[in-house]
């Protein structure tokens, strides 16, 4: 303990010729030296030695604040402290700090965790509607100082996170915008909706299949049903299997998830239903492949390679397979259309690829398909929703460039 | 009715997760995570099915030596035998233990084949930049410029090169921006759109307005 002591001193104090000699030689030299009779130098020596390297207990923490965490379940309370004063260098250092909770003052206390000394917060997880109080005691090298207790707190669980109203507001927004213009779709008016090159593609891409006798693959990208591109795509396989259906064409649908799979046999099935040709469907067309990320690649690949179809589809998301599955389906020869909202993968089809729809243009591609009113009602919502974004970035960069920061905080989501 | 009772739930559940969003109580944060977790439930119950198809339709084509029959075999042979493996000879649940049989064939027979198909990557990043970077139009120039630029920025050589130059125009500099502002730009806007896309998506299911996935055409 004596070595300790004095190794944390002399790290904050200015240097002293003692400070730097190592507590054990310091203790040598008290002890052998200065010329007294052996009995009464070794007890004047450790008295001495006592007084160099015993540190004091260092100064309490200070400002001991105890709050419940806002916008949360109600099951977390967060513990701020302020450093512990060294008011003059007799002052202990403070190596760590020590937080106990209890029920009340009186105790019992628990542990909650110890800190290193840089640290003065802490949130502890707690029951909701309980009430705690918390201390926090400051250790030294020289003992703990005494506690500072805060007041009692109680986490309570909130009904509205306050630090997502910009959320909240943007989101009623959007939803108001798809509502009024479908209702507007739905009573008949006319929605203009630009050309989407690479929607128009699939059905020429399905005809030249036709025409070569070659199948048509379609790859629902490699994510769950969780992830709404894969839905958006499901939604779009309904519409290029009712081509197929009216041509005549083979699809082949090679899926990464079993669910995905259940609901692509479903769509496919409702295509060639909607084209009546109901008899036309292979139950075999739409399979589960692997849910391995490069066990799937390589099965694509290989019906790639081996039936060669003449028009591949990739819509859903892609990550690193995205160049792979293009590089390859472009060295068959195929006509290949690609869409994704995962912006990185984007540069790789959009090099590979015959047609590539990009982010949006994907969610917008079931409306786009089957033009029905409803569904068109939802694009045009938001792109009403875009230009309200584009006039908040507009407004933004102006408030921030003649220093107004507040409408930039107030778009900052917790 | 069974058209409607699909439209119902996919709405409760949708709004009792966009609910959890903006509601941390737990009255509403723990039936939306109970719900997202009898999804995981679902979706791993799902993988019965899958493997049902994998032997169906694989095994239709294996048994009437229809074209490809051969890898039609080995597929399904390399499939039942990790099944086996992993069932009933390698320790149960501790399956995926070090040492298992199991984790064997996983580390020693998948791993390297999926190493070797994701490095096939770098040779289609080669021949894709070939193709990309041919200059036939403004657009495609102005692109292989930014390319240039951003690769050679990249590496010490760019900083080799221009390191006589004020710092503006050292290749490096140039890189970073291309990469922080014009690239950025374009990425946060493409992500703009998506989101928008994604809630348009979202709102359209539970709604009812799409739900192309839940019904049978008559």
């Amino acid at each position: 303990m004596p070595a300790r002591a004095a190794r944390v001193t002399h790290s904050r104090r200015p240097l002293s010729f003692l400070d730097c000699i190592p507590p054990l030689i310091l203790t040598l030299v008290l002890t052998l030296g200065l010329g007294a009779p052996r009995s009464a130098r070794g007890q004047d020596s450790l008295v001495v030695a006592a007084a160099v390297v015993a540190a004091p207990a260092p100064a309490p923490a200070g400002g001991v604040k105890a709050i419940d965490v806002p916008n949360d379940r109600g099951d977390a309370i967060e513990v701020t402290w302020t450093p512990a004063p060294q008011k003059s260098a007799g002052d202990g250092i403070v190596t760590a700090y020590l937080l106990e909770r209890a029920p009340a003052v009186e105790g019992p206390w628990t542990r909650v965790d110890s800190v290193g000394a840089g640290t003065h917060k802490k949130t502890d997880t707690v029951k909701s509607d309980t009430p705690y109080v918390y201390r926090v005691t400051a250790l030294g090298a020289g003992g703990a100082a005494a506690p500072v207790v805060s007041e009692p707190v109680e986490a309570c669980a909130q009904w509205f996170n306050t630090g997502r109203v910009s959320v909240l507001l943007a989101m009623l927004l959007f939803f108001g915008l798809v509502i009024l213009f479908t209702l507007r779709a739905q009573a008949g008016e006319k929605l203009f909706i630009r050309r989407i090159a690479g929607i128009d593609a699939i059905e020429e891409a399905i005809g030249r299949a036709t025409e070569m006798g070659r199948s048509v693959l379609y790859v629902p990208g490699i994510n769950d049903i969780d992830d709404i591109q894969t839905m958006a795509s499901l939604n779009i396989l309904e519409s290029v299997a009712k081509v197929t259906a009216k041509y005549e064409t083979p699809i082949v649908v090679p899926c990464n998830y079993p669910v995905v799979m259940t609901l692509a046999q479903e769509m496919v099935k409702n295509g060639y239903v909607a084209a009546g040709r109901a008899d036309g469907y292979d139950p075999n067309s739409v399979r589960y492949v692997t849910t391995e990320q490069f066990a799937y690649v390589a099965a694509i690949t290989g019906i790639m390679l081996r039936d060669k179809p003449a028009a591949n589809i990739y819509l859903g998301s892609f990550y690193a397979e995205s160049l792979l599955l293009a590089e390859t389906g472009f060295s068959t020869g195929a006509i290949q259309i690609a869409g994704t909202a995962q912006v990185a993968q984007l540069p790789f089809f959009v090099v590979a690829c015959d047609y590539t729809l990009i982010g949006e243009e994907l969610y917008a591609a079931g409306a786009y398909l089957t033009r029905e009113p409803r569904l068109l009602g939802s694009l045009k919502g938001s792109d009403y929703m875009k230009v309200a974004l584009i006039a908040a970035i507009v407004v933004g960069c102006v408030l921030e460039t003649i220093g107004m920061t507040s409408f930039k905080h107030f778009f900052a989501s917790q | 009715m069974m058209n409607l009772l699909p439209v119902v739930l996919t709405a409760i559940v949708g709004i009792v997760v966009i609910l959890s969003f903006f509601v941390p109580h737990p009255y509403i944060a723990e039936p939306a995570q109970k719900l997202q977790d009898w999804a995981i439930v679902i979706v791993a119950s799902g993988y019965v099915l899958g493997a049902a198809n994998v032997y169906k339709v694989n095994g239709e084509s294996a048994i009437k030596r229809q074209k490809d029959w051969v890898y039609k075999w080995i597929l399904l042979g390399s499939m039942t035998g990790m099944m086996v493996v992993g069932f009933f000879f390698s320790g149960g649940t501790q399956f995926l233990n070090e040492g298992s049989p199991f984790k064997w064939g996983y580390d020693f027979l998948y791993v390297p084949m999926q190493a070797t198909m994701f490095s096939l990557l770098a040779f289609f990043i080669a021949s894709a930049a070939f193709r990309a970077f041919r200059i036939r139009t403004v657009d495609a120039a102005l692109l292989a410029v930014a390319a240039l630029v951003v690769m050679i920025g990249r590496v010490p050589l760019g900083n080799l090169f221009t390191a006589a130059f004020p710092e503006p125009i050292q290749l490096p500099t140039m890189a970073n921006w291309l990469l922080e502002w014009p690239q950025n730009a374009a990425k946060r806007g493409i992500a703009i759109g998506a989101g928008l896309g994604v809630m348009a998506t979202g709102l359209r299911i539970i709604l009812g307005i799409e739900r192309s996935h839940m019904r049978e055409e008559a």
